[in-house]
């Protein structure tokens, strides 16, 4: 194989990956109505509900630890270089709008990440190679409809709300690191934070979550959908979803971020 | 042949420069049970794959019912898949389900039946295969050949016209497998199902099908009834009847050494 044979064969298959991906999350979005609870397909909803439990409610405490942990770090970090200047008090600014803005949902991608993205995609897998997912289309089922929609109408529910959560725990880390170090009281401090935050960080932090929700979701389904072989095959997708979703979120945030400051800016 | 509800023309496959299924012609009447033959590697699964619609040919055309499955609109695809029910190899249960779970999901997902009316449906495809009170467990608390039995009777659940078995028998101790066999013959005796069955146990086969098809590196090298199959003196279908391995090695001196070593000398030249 020469060298412009395998530039050529790469970017075809990054296309491919791509246009896959594409196609899954039109199919998906599509699907997602069947979903819901009233107007979908009877019962479908339980399906969410369990999901909502799985993405959500179980990643509660690791998301309120790292978050807890960010937030101290963070303010400890940056307050070190205040106290300098004698702008302690900006620690509250930082931390306040960096997580709302940047760290909630940047952190809470991660962790779902980690912890869903690779289970959907050993979940998917092994319906894969034990012919479920074939069982599936053979009884006029449709695998995305199916396996995904419920995935990803409670990853679009949950991921929000555990950025939300997230926020709130960084921030009242901040409130930890402040007490400490100035006595600020807490009322204090969150009268302050109350007045620095705008609703513009909240919507953009919200936004952000709901994109990383659908890459994670469908970063990990379609790795599961497109494993092939045995068990090894399953352990494989699932560290390539990890990969993948993580890699894809942070340059999405990225995206975003540049897109809100020149926003901003202008 | 009068009415084929299958009818396959000219179905061609290659996977990575390798051609699977060459140019393969076969119609399946309606209400017959046909079996389709192969040793490993012969295509027989491949085939199975493009009947049931899971993956497009290179060429050539397959009709069920008279639509072409791989050009026809989704809908009609759907139409077709719900005439069609498929035990594969290793059951494909879903793990996460209840064995009456299983079987009533097409009929909760596809259908407009009250709730009372599906379990009632339920239990009696479970009653059909011997698991009527075996529903509320899980497929990794079954047995294989229980496995198997359930999803024949997910496989029935919307009471499909062609019901495809993919080895049925594979890893199941003879008797399972004969039980199993005589299941196949109730559902195609007492509903008229059309079933085709791919599969490579000769004794069930002989016991089960009309007709007999075998494949042989992809293409079709006989299409017969059992007894005129069993009579055959091609080459091929008497290896294959008659237990004739192929050479193990690549190489007749290495060979000939070990079965030297070995003590089954009767040396080749």
């Amino acid at each position: 194989m020469n060298v412009l044979e395998a530039i050529g064969r790469g970017v075809d298959n990054r296309l491919a990956y791509v246009g896959g991906l594409t196609i899954q999350f039109w199919s998906g979005l599509r699907s997602t109505r069947h979903v819901l609870p009233i107007a979908g397909k009877r019962g479908r909803w339980r399906a969410a509900i369990s999901q909502m439990a799985a993405i959500g409610v179980d990643a509660v405490p690791m998301v309120g630890i790292m978050s807890v942990c960010a937030g101290f770090i963070l303010a400890m970090q940056v307050g070190s270089e205040l106290r300098r200047w004698g702008a302690l008090q900006y620690v509250m600014d930082v931390v306040a709008v960096g997580f709302t803005r940047e760290l909630g949902p940047l952190l809470t991608a991660v962790v779902v990440s980690g912890r869903s993205g690779s289970a959907f995609s050993a979940e998917i897998g092994t319906m894969a190679v034990t012919s479920e997912i074939d069982a599936l289309r053979t009884m006029a089922l449709d695998p995305i409809e199916f396996v995904l929609a419920p995935k990803y109408l409670a990853a679009l529910i949950t991921i929000p709300c555990l950025t939300i959560l997230s926020s709130a725990f960084g921030i009242l880390a901040g409130a930890g690191f402040m007490y400490i170090s100035t006595k600020t009281t807490l009322p204090m401090y969150l009268r302050y934070i109350y007045n620095s935050i705008d609703l513009h960080d909240v919507f953009t932090g919200l936004l952000k979550s709901f994109v990383f929700a659908t890459i994670i979701v469908n970063v990990g389904c379609i790795e599961g959908f497109r494993t092939r072989g045995g068990p090894d095959a399953v352990g494989r997708s699932a560290t390539t979803a990890v990969v993948r979703s993580t890699y894809l979120v942070i340059l999405a945030d990225v995206f975003f971020t540049a897109i809100f400051y020149l926003v901003h800016k202008g | 042949m009068k009415d084929p509800i299958i009818s396959i023309d000219g179905l061609t496959v290659d996977y990575g420069g390798r051609r699977v299924l060459d140019a393969v012609n076969l119609d399946i009447e309606r209400g017959e049970v046909i079996v389709l033959l192969g040793g490993s590697g012969s295509g027989k699964t491949t085939m199975l794959r493009h009947i049931i619609g899971l993956e497009r040919p290179d060429s050539g055309t397959i009709r069920v019912r008279g639509i072409d499955i791989n050009r026809c609109a989704p809908r009609e695809l759907e139409t077709v898949r719900r005439s069609m029910g498929v035990a594969f190899q290793e059951s494909a249960l879903f793990n996460s389900m209840s064995i009456e779970e299983n079987v009533s999901l097409a009929l909760r997902e596809l259908t407009t039946l009250a709730d009372p009316v599906i379990e009632i449906m339920t239990y009696m495809k479970l009653a059909a295969v011997g698991l009527g009170e075996s529903g509320r467990r899980l497929p990794q608390e079954l047995s294989g050949g229980m496995k198997k039995r359930a999803a024949v009777a997910r496989a029935t659940a919307l009471d499909p016209e062609i019901l495809v078995f993919d080895e049925p028998s594979a890893g199941l101790d003879p008797i399972v497998a004969a039980g199993l066999d005589d299941l196949i013959l109730l559902l195609n005796r007492a509903f008229r199902m059309t079933i085709l069955v791919v599969t490579h146990e000769l004794a069930s086969a002989f016991h089960i099908a009309d007709r007999i098809a075998m494949l042989y590196n992809g293409s079709l090298i006989a299409v017969d009834t059992k007894d005129s199959f069993r009579a055959s003196t091609q080459p091929r279908i008497r290896q294959f009847l008659d237990r004739v391995a192929d050479p193990i090695t690549e190489s007749p001196i290495v060979e000939n050494h070990l079965r030297e070593l070995a003590g089954m000398a009767e040396a080749k030249a």
